[in-house]
């Protein structure tokens, strides 16, 4: 197979460290000196028989003066070294182009690298340009600031008048009264309008998603739900399934947890739960006792089953420090993109008690759910390490039934809830009235 | 009399709320609540400065300002801007349309009034 002129620097790198002269490698291997010059110096493309027997002649495999030769990895530095002015604080001549082939033989892991570097730079600054183009232009987002700061600016100089003016006449007293009442209303509506697009902001654009955002969106699409993963030989099916999401740091997120799935599949079979779930209904602690599975593994399970099997399931999932680490909704049970949830949330409640699941019945706004939390290690504790914890919570409809349990007003995240007097908030609420 | 202050603005709690602390300080207020019919307001009062507010209904105040000094009787007419944006283009767009000060809101009513004390000295 002929190779780029890559192969060329190869065989001069190696034919250095061998000890050899041109003249004794040219010799060995049955061509010319100048032949060999021009092949060293990638001019001449080389394959074949004369492959073979320079590589016999190096006492190297062939393949070793062949593999690695990318010349997506050369564009990819090529595009890095093009892209104008450095601007920084190292490069203070321009990038030897004339020797990428070169830099990218003697030192591959440097050139992958600094190519991954270009690349994700890249992306970001696609992404800081799509943001700034949203934030300078877009309609609602202009209008929205605009009405926010043009009613700051209102209450700030009312109040102003109203603090710092002796003897204001009763009369005015009570317009600037009404009008600072006023202003809050439109105030609240303009945070919450705010709220709302900064929210849905990740959607807008593909460019300024996160990895744990793309990982959601996947499993989204799939509804939690892969049917390809059931049944033996299901691990060689995982990298075909992850292959649709576009960036590594996502497609690394969707493998372990599609690999978590796998396992609780295996361990809890379709057929099983098919079973289970007629005989109990869906009760993760009698399938649990049923099963000797954990009461994670059941949560796990149920949630990443069809809907038309297992009826509406949620599951939100958070690690020791409380940061959201999966949330698959339901029900229209609201949950933060990202960070923490609810304090309220029995899901962190048993974080400090592993051994005690508990449920509860959730309020959230005008929604009432059954949640069902418990807490497992996943690293146990050693000398060096405290245990590593995860806690489940299980999202399901409300029992019915005339006994109707009282409920615990939870909301989603401190910042756009507005139950007041919460003993688990951690910051104020942007929101005054409503979800 | 003291002097004429017109006000081009479309917010009422603003209005209100600038146009008193404005006639406590002697001045007269006479405003104007959107942007289009704004010249003529301008030519109907002839104030001794001009408070405009650049996002305005019907018309933006850098036009509104363009057509003001388009007429030789208020080339020099003070006229002070006010604007929720504050990034160095919009200072350089209003410095181009001709404004003698930018302000960016939200403003203190203490800035407001050393401003158009400012612009017209007594």
């Amino acid at each position: 197979m002929a190779e780029t002129g890559m192969a060329g620097t190869r065989i001069r790198q190696r034919r250095l460290v061998a000890g050899l002269k041109q003249a004794e490698l040219a010799e060995a291997a049955g061509i010319s000196a100048s032949y060999l010059n021009l092949i060293e110096h990638n001019r001449r493309r080389i394959g074949g028989r004369t492959l073979l027997q320079i590589a016999a002649a190096l006492n190297v495999e062939p393949a070793t003066l062949t593999e690695g030769v990318q010349s997506q990895l050369l564009a990819a530095l090529q595009e890095a070294a093009g892209d104008g002015e450095s601007g920084g604080n190292f490069a203070e001549a321009a990038p030897e182009l004339d020797r990428v082939e070169e830099f990218v033989g003697r030192f591959p892991g440097w050139a992958g690298r600094l190519a991954d570097l270009g690349q994700q730079r890249d992306a970001l600054e696609r992404t800081v340009k799509a943001l700034s183009e949203r934030l300078a232009h877009d309609p609602e987002l202009s209008a929205t600031l605009h009405d926010v700061i043009s009613t700051v600016t209102s209450i700030r100089s009312t109040a102003s008048i109203l603090a710092e003016t002796r003897e204001l006449e009763p009369e005015w007293q009570m317009r600037f009264h009404r009008n600072i009442n006023e202003d809050g209303a439109r105030l609240a509506e303009g945070a919450e309008a705010l709220m709302r697009y900064l929210e849905a902001a990740p959607e807008a654009g593909a460019e300024v998603t996160s990895p744990q955002d793309e990982m959601h969106a996947f499993m989204e699409r799939h509804g939690f739900t892969f049917p390809q993963l059931e049944g033996w030989g299901a691990e060689a099916r995982i990298e075909a399934v992850v292959s649709e999401i576009e960036h590594r740091a996502a497609r690394a997120l969707a493998r372990a947890a599609l690999t978590q799935i796998l396992e609780d599949a295996r361990a809890l079979p379709r057929d099983e739960m098919d079973v289970l779930l007629a005989a109990h209904g869906p009760a993760p602690d009698a399938i649990a006792r049923a099963t000797g599975r954990s009461l994670a593994q059941v949560f796990r399970r149920m949630a990443t089953l069809p809907e038309d099997m297992v009826g509406p399931v949620g599951l939100i999932v958070v690690d020791g420090a409380g940061a959201l680490i999966l949330r698959k909704t339901v029900m229209g049970f609201a949950t933060p993109r990202s960070g923490a949830g609810c304090g309220m949330w029995p899901l962190y409640e048993v974080l400090s008690q592993p051994a005690r699941p508990v449920q509860a019945v959730l309020a959230q706004g005008d929604l009432r759910v059954r949640a069902l939390a418990v807490a497992e290690e996943t690293v146990p504790a050693g000398f060096d390490n405290p245990p590593l914890m995860r806690a489940y919570m299980l999202i399901l409809p409300e029992r019915r039934g005339p006994d109707r349990a009282t409920a615990r007003p939870v909301g989603v995240t401190c910042r756009i809830c507005p139950i007041e007097g919460c003993l688990a908030r951690r910051e104020g609420s942007v929101l005054k009235d409503r979800f | 009399m003291g002097k004429t202050v017109l006000l081009i603005e479309d917010e009422q709690n603003i209005i209100e709320a600038v146009s008193f602390i404005l006639s406590r300080d002697g001045w007269e207020v006479k405003t104007h609540a959107n942007g289009q019919n704004a010249m003529e307001a301008v030519r109907a009062r002839e104030p001794d400065v001009v408070i405009l507010d650049v996002m305005l209904p019907g018309k933006s105040g850098f036009d509104i300002l363009s057509e003001i000094r388009a007429e030789a009787q208020f080339a020099s007419l003070p006229v002070l801007m006010l604007s929720a944006r504050g990034q160095a283009k919009d200072l350089e767009m209003a410095e181009r349309a001709g404004a003698n000060r930018y302000m960016t809101k939200p403003f203190s009513n203490a800035e407001v009034l050393d401003a158009v004390r400012a612009l017209v000295p007594s």
